[in-house]
């Protein structure tokens, strides 16, 4: 699987920098994992907090500047 | 208020030694043969059985499920009418406005909530649970819920339920009178941990709508955490008073750490521990539905479920949770046609 954007700058999940090795490795691989039972908070480009609304078989979380992401065009990593 | 501690139930505070001499013994002959519920010192031997006397012990716990519960599983899916914000201080909840979580406050819209009862119930699910993050019902979400609910009864064959918080006599007869067919409010954590989960209420105000929601007809569904760092002999606590409140679901909740939370950095609960907790709180309520909530999926994995699920459980929540995800529906359905566990028909539910 391929990183959700090559632009991404933010975790999805803490909000904090994204470092060389992305979401996947180093200190954001213990949230890499956490994605795999939560949705994204934090926008990438951004790292405002995205409002998601979760039901029984899906989510979304959207962004006010840069809009929505759907669990279906999602992949964290 | 007198008369409400009246009805609380005691919890013995005695040592469990006795009982444990041969707790697996006892729960055959007094659960599985009797029908009669563990005591407090009973359900806290089991907790403090052996690994070595693990699968035994599920084996016994499964047991009484069948003879008591029959095979049927029962399906629920969970949503959120309003997530976060919420005033309370629950210490494990990241919808608490209390605290630094990344959740944000959001309503979810009436065809937004009949497409998704529409979507749980092409799963077979019966339960369709409406939950808000609220210290109580104010004028507002109840009429919310009336329209809510009236949208849902009119397109989809589904029973609703609702988690709503705190509720007077008032309200809760409305919720009765809206068509609610169960409510949810769990004790959270027995009685004498409590105070280290929530200081923004206090459990007798929980036992109290409890026992508002009993009164109206409603099914009650209350259950609670385990794994907040409460001692095994609070644990023993829950299940024992949740036998005593004698509530038609409780749902098994292991804690999942939420970030930001006051518990989020306690440490993921182990395996072992969780089935024992479902296998004691089986032979605690032996007529119950005993419900996987949230945190399985973290805490006892693909393998682990299948355990529990032969360890008393029958009755599951498919999909998502309300701020966490779950395991696509399709790998628990497919998991109880292995088991040879039927989905319970929305015509046995009544």
């Amino acid at each position: 699987m391929t990183l959700i954007s090559p632009d991404a700058v933010f975790c999805p999940r803490c909000g904090q920098p994204l470092g060389p090795a992305g979401i996947a490795g180093g200190e954001h691989a213990v949230c890499r994992r956490a994605l795999d039972l939560e949705p994204p908070r934090y926008c990438v480009y951004c790292r405002r907090r995205m409002i998601v609304q979760i039901t029984p078989s899906d989510w979304t979380a959207r962004c006010i500047e840069h809009g929505e992401t759907t669990e279906s065009t999602w992949a964290p990593a | 208020m007198t008369e409400q501690v009246a009805t609380q139930p005691t919890t013995a505070t005695t040592s469990p030694t006795d009982a444990a001499a041969d707790i697996l013994a006892v729960a055959r002959e007094q659960v599985l043969e009797r029908g009669e519920r563990l005591t407090y010192d009973q359900i806290l031997a089991v907790l403090q059985t052996s690994d070595e006397q693990l699968e035994e012990l599920l084996a016994i716990a499964h047991e009484v499920r069948m003879r008591y519960m029959g095979p049927d599983v029962e399906v629920e899916g969970i949503i959120s009418l309003k997530t976060g914000g919420c005033p309370e201080d629950c210490h494990f909840c990241a919808q608490s406005g209390q605290f630094t979580s990344p959740v944000r406050s959001v309503w979810l819209n009436i065809p937004e909530l009949v497409r998704a009862a529409k979507l749980t119930r092409d799963t077979g699910a019966s339960e369709f649970c409406i939950v808000a993050a609220v210290r109580g019902p104010d004028a507002k979400l109840m009429e919310q819920m009336r329209a809510a609910v009236a949208a849902i009864k009119g397109s989809v064959d589904i029973n609703v339920a609702a988690s709503l918080g705190m509720l007077d006599a008032e309200q809760a007869q409305d919720l009765a009178d809206m068509g609610i067919h169960r409510y949810n409010h769990n004790l959270e954590a027995g009685r004498t941990y409590f105070p280290n989960v929530v200081t923004t209420h206090t459990w007798d105000e929980r036992w109290e709508t409890c026992q508002l929601v009993k009164a109206t007809g409603m099914e009650l569904c209350c259950g609670g955490l385990v794994g907040m760092g409460e001692t095994i002999e609070q644990r023993a606590e829950l299940a024992d008073q949740l036998g005593e409140l004698e509530p038609h679901e409780v749902p098994l909740n292991f804690l999942n750490p939420r970030p930001g939370t006051p518990f989020g950095d306690l440490p993921v609960m182990p395996a072992n521990d969780a089935l024992r907790c479902i296998a004691a709180f089986r032979l605690a309520l032996p007529r119950t539905i005993l419900r996987y909530a949230g945190g399985r999926e973290l805490t006892l994995g693909d393998l682990g479920t299948r355990d529990g699920l032969m360890g008393g459980i029958n009755a599951v929540i498919v999909g998502n949770y309300l701020t966490t995800l779950g395991r696509d529906p399709q790998e628990d359905l497919a998991l109880l046609d292995e088991l040879k566990m039927p989905i319970k028909a929305l015509s046995d539910t009544f």
